[in-house]
């Protein structure tokens, strides 16, 4: 609902006090939005962009899906001189092929509504920590005792950033190639590329590290979603928290074996 | 028993306010959790001293009015306790119990522990109401209500409005408060007519005031009465429907 103008009381709308000017006044305003600027106008709610928070955040958690079963490829191994995972990366790039030209799909399917989630949920995460920054105003001047909050729902905001700044590296180190990030990098050779990196200490350390930050954002994510969207039936809402504990948990399980792999001489 | 209390002074609004300690000696178990703040009190009028000023009306657990951050918890460790039903018994002799009033923006502090909570009377103005014509009381079974609605409706109706989910939430959300109405409302036959603008005027009031919810959980394990975490996920329903409803 917009603003009342100045002049109409705020609120004191019960029965029979002036109810009948603010509906005339609210279908007036209503008739002249059109639906996709009503639609857009939402986000510019906090509820709306707890809807936009949790939609795009359904769109990472397919991706971090995705990519952990997608890195599985790596215990293939090699067939014919060619590494699995190899050619796994080369169909990503040549999906749709050859209807549309290379990498084609792979960018505007693929890699353009993940970097729009990925800016929708960091600007909603961003607007609604200031929201809720001014919400509290002074602080508990004594220790607060949580019951139910727990370490991943309370540092969501840092878990969010640590991911981020992981992804830079993990996208200078394997996707572009940095030469600084990964001096033994060569371009579609993903199985030597990985087995490089994780072979550097620092940054298998780093690799799994960055395990834990996702895993703890992912796990209340995966439950907190459902509660922004309205996703409710008494009946099915323990298994929210069964599905959010076996994703994360996947997820995790999935993408440290890559590393562990490495570690343990399997992948090399 | 004998305990020792550090109770948030404030004078008023503007004032900085400080943590004062007090002495409380043969405390009975038997007393609630205000009538030890009554007793501090009588010792300090005695003395000569300001009495700690907090809010209080029916001291039996239904009017809302009462409310105090004790040791970091809401309404205190007792759990579906508001604090005047809150009795000495949960604590043992030689604690230190630490007070503070709720703290939110949207809550100033009016004096010691009392708050203004104000923004909840602007939300129920938002909607928090039917437009029945008045008159003598229909007949109760007049409108059909199914067994499991009515018992919905009447969980999230036991709200008292007394603020502990905003306090405990660490985002200062009202969702708690603010879904506990809209549902209670939206799901009776009685609350039809206005149901799509009543939760979009609610949940806009609120915003106006509070913060986001981040399903910590901290306002369902805070609330004297039980009020669940899944009346603001009906809320978020509702509000999103009426928003591509838009009547």
């Amino acid at each position: 609902m917009p603003p009342l103008p100045a002049g109409l009381p705020r609120g004191g709308n019960g029965p029979g006090c002036g109810n009948g000017r603010m509906e005339a006044m609210a279908s007036t305003t209503r008739e002249r939005t059109s639906k996709l600027a009503r639609i857009g106008g939402v986000y510019r709610t906090d509820t709306g962009k707890k809807y936009a928070m949790a939609t795009s955040g359904v769109v990472l958690l397919a991706f971090v899906l995705g990519h952990m079963i997608g890195n599985l490829h790596v215990f293939e191994g090699a067939h014919d001189g060619v590494y699995r995972i190899d050619e796994y990366g080369e169909g990503l790039r040549s999906l749709g092929e050859p209807l549309f030209p290379r990498t084609l799909v792979l960018w505007v399917f693929l890699r353009l509504p993940l970097t729009a989630a990925f800016l929708v949920h960091i600007h909603a995460a961003w607007s609604l920590t200031r929201s809720n920054k001014a919400a509290r105003g002074a602080k508990y001047q004594s220790p607060r005792n949580y019951l139910a909050a727990n370490y991943a729902s309370r540092t969501m905001r840092w878990s969010g950033v640590i991911v981020v700044l992981f992804l830079l590296w993990h996208l200078a180190d394997l996707t572009i190639g940095v030469e600084a990030v990964n001096p033994g990098f060569r371009r579609g050779e993903v199985y030597q590329n990985l087995v490089f990196s994780l072979g550097r200490w620092p940054v298998w350390i780093l690799y799994t590290a960055a395990q834990a930050a996702l895993g703890f954002h992912i796990w209340h994510g995966a439950w907190s979603l459902f509660q922004s969207l309205g996703v409710n039936n008494p009946r099915f809402n323990r298994f929210r928290r069964i599905f959010a504990n076996v994703f994360s948990t996947a997820v995790v399980v999935g993408f440290l074996s890559v590393p562990l792999g490495v570690a343990l001489d399997v992948v090399r | 028993m004998d305990l020792t209390l550090r109770v948030w002074r404030q004078r008023g609004p503007l004032d900085e306010g400080g943590f004062e300690t007090y002495q409380a000696a043969g405390v009975s178990g038997d007393m609630s959790f205000l009538e030890l703040l009554d007793v501090v009190n009588e010792q300090l009028v005695t003395e000569g001293r300001e009495p700690i000023a907090f809010d209080h009306d029916c001291r039996e657990g239904i009017c809302g009015s009462c409310g105090l951050m004790i040791d970091g918890r809401a309404h205190g460790p007792r759990a579906s306790t508001a604090t005047c039903q809150l009795h000495m018994r949960e604590f043992s002799d030689g604690d230190t119990i630490v007070v503070e009033p709720w703290r939110a923006a949207a809550f100033p502090i009016i004096r010691d522990l009392v708050v203004d909570r104000t923004p909840f009377d602007r939300i129920i103005e938002a909607g928090g109401y039917i437009s029945a014509p008045t008159g003598s009381a229909p007949e109760a079974n007049l409108i059909p209500v199914p067994k499991g609605t009515s018992d919905t409706a009447m969980d999230a109706a036991a709200c008292i409005g007394c603020a502990a989910c905003v306090a405990a939430c660490p985002n200062s959300a009202a969702h708690l408060f603010t879904a506990a109405k809209v549902v209670h409302l939206n799901l009776l036959p009685q609350g039809q007519p206005e149901r799509w603008r009543r939760v979009e005027r609610m949940v806009e009031t609120m915003e106006e005031y509070f913060g986001s919810c981040t399903s910590h959980g901290e306002c369902e394990k805070a609330c004297p009465k039980d009020i669940s975490l899944d009346n603001i996920a009906v809320m978020n329903r509702d509000y999103l429907q009426a928003k591509i409803r838009n009547r």
